[in-house]
């Protein structure tokens, strides 16, 4: 099967984060939107004149088009959850090779942790004020844990195994100055276990960190890159997909549909398959998302993550090496991911922006050595949409 | 009813009000098609497996069995009066699966909560004009 004629033809220019991620309580929801935009800009060597194309998902086109006093003639506002930019890496590809617009500028942030303009979502009305919230659903976490016994209990999955995520993730965010849990030193998958039930069979370890924070990418046509100062990151692959709302109306609550089908367009759009990816970012809202995936992509036969996350090998001084953390066979989440690094609330923005600089290069004491290409995943709400890019160095 | 109860209320919708009037009355009633036969929960004005329109509010058996849970140790507001909810996807006979709690005595053990258990639905009254359905494991099956 050939790749889509439009594989390999836009590229991302410009890729920053907001100066800081964290608790930022002097930064509103539209001022973090506006920090990431100048920072991505000056990133790619552009400035916001050269930008015909507003893509946001937090806060509306509307708001940004007036807050940063532009006037874009391409506007998307899809806001179907975390990975909801990177759904629209997808779609800024189709506007631009449709002559739509020619700079695309995806903006992200989220006053996550201190909720500064920020909107709850959902009526009591509406099919998940009726026929959720009532049951004493609280946040995330609690829908988020709701699949997961069913794939214990299907393939025997154990908890201890799906531990190794968080500490595996905790491994590559030590490497990170901007990680939130930098300082605080490694965790074991025993220690995941010992941490506080938040929602059984989820404890503290197994959920991401809250945050204020934002982040950018700049797209354009891979011809236009040529000229810019960035070593161009190019798009191969995409995919998207949303199944459902709530996390109750799962077909099969062992796999994520909407991950399947993105999965398999961005594969056929980019002729490859898992073989031929050597990062990943598998967004991890919370230790099972990325289990789900390794599967749900093709990475890990269905059922068997468990016994492969438990695989784990030893350096000749003792030292744990997992499967995904630095030294393993499939480095994964290696920002220290939405468990240890930070997550805003629709964290599909950061984990694009450490692909994009493993494969510049850029990525410093956690950079993994030949990364030619990426793979980057996200769901929106919980196991509901999806969306899936390769990004590569050529 | 609870006094001075402080969960979260559903607000129904002219769409949905036959359901709540249903849990109400002690009855599970969901929309059935006329043309395939399929139940759709949660309810809306039309079949979720075909699209027809023709959907009747039908009584469901209220018998199912445990698909999944998780056991929420967050605080909750409303469950003051029986602990940490058990959140449970139960899976209806009639096919449906519906976000629902499980009535536990006392503090619930998840290696004593079995998936693919038998459960029956049991209806909690938390204000006058709400009641929810919950269910409860059928001990020794049916």
């Amino acid at each position: 099967m050939a790749r889509h004629p439009h594989s390999g033809k836009v590229a991302i220019v410009g890729a920053a984060h907001t100066d800081q991620i964290g608790k930022l309580p002097g930064h509103s929801r539209l001022m973090l939107h506006a920090e990431a935009a100048r920072n991505a800009l000056a990133d790619a060597g552009l400035t916001l004149k050269d930008v015909d194309g507003i893509f946001s998902a937090v806060a509306t086109p509307n708001e940004i088009s007036e807050y940063l006093n532009v006037t874009p003639r391409y506007v998307d506002g899809t806001s179907v959850g975390g990975c909801s930019y990177i759904l629209m890496v997808q779609h800024a590809v189709a506007a631009i090779m449709g002559g739509y617009c020619d700079v695309a500028l995806i903006l992200h942030g989220e006053s996550g942790r201190s909720w500064i303009d920020m909107e709850s979502q959902g009526t009591p009305q509406g099919p998940g004020g009726q026929f959720e919230d009532p049951f004493g659903t609280v946040g995330a976490a609690s829908t988020y844990a709701l699949p997961v016994l069913r794939h214990f209990h299907d393939y025997g999955t154990t908890k201890y195994q799906m531990s190794h995520i968080p500490a595996a993730t905790r491994e590559w965010a030590l490497l990170n100055p901007m990680a939130m849990m930098r300082s605080k030193g490694p965790i074991t998958p025993q220690d995941v276990m010992a941490s506080r039930p938040v929602c059984y069979p989820l404890n503290l370890l197994d959920c991401c960190l809250v945050c204020d924070g934002g982040g950018a990418l700049v797209v354009t046509s891979a011809e236009r890159a040529k000229d810019l100062r960035q070593r161009p990151v190019y798009v191969h692959g995409t995919g998207e997909a949303t199944a459902h709302r709530s996390v109750g109306m799962m077909r099969d609550f062992t796999t994520s549909d909407s991950t399947v089908i993105s999965g398999q367009q961005a594969f056929a759009f980019a002729d490859m398959q898992p073989s031929d990816i050597d990062h990943l970012m598998l967004y991890d809202a919370f230790s099972p998302t990325p289990m789900y995936f390794l599967e749900d992509l093709g990475f890990v036969p269905k059922g068997e993550v468990g016994p492969w996350l438990e695989d784990t090998s030893k350096t000749p001084d003792g030292k744990i090496i997992y499967r995904t953390g630095p030294g393993g066979d499939l480095p994964m989440n290696t920002n220290g991911g939405g468990l240890s690094f930070g997550h805003s609330g629709r964290y599909g923005m950061f984990a694009m922006l450490e692909a994009v600089f493993q494969l510049r290069g850029t990525a410093g004491a956690r950079q993994v050595d030949n990364v030619n290409t990426s793979l980057v995943h996200g769901p929106g709400r919980q196991f509901a949409a999806a969306a899936t890019l390769i990004l590569g160095r050529d | 009813m609870i006094e001075g109860y402080t969960g979260k209320l559903p607000v129904p919708t002219p769409g949905t009000q036959p359901f709540w009037d249903g849990t109400q009355a002690g009855k599970l009633v969901l929309p059935r098609c006329g043309d395939c036969g399929g139940w759709t929960y949660y309810p809306r004005p039309f079949c979720m497996h075909c699209f027809s329109w023709n959907v009747t509010w039908t009584r469901a058996s209220g018998h199912g069995t445990l698909h999944t849970f998780a056991i929420n140790h967050l605080p909750a507001k409303g469950f003051e009066d029986v602990g940490k909810p058990v959140i449970a996807v139960v899976e209806l006979e009639e096919g449906p699966r519906m976000i629902t709690n499980l009535m536990i005595e006392g503090e619930p053990d998840p290696d004593a909560i079995p998936l693919d258990a038998p459960v029956e639905v049991t209806f909690r009254a938390v204000t006058p004009g709400i009641t929810l359905p919950w269910f409860r494991l059928v001990r020794g099956g049916r």
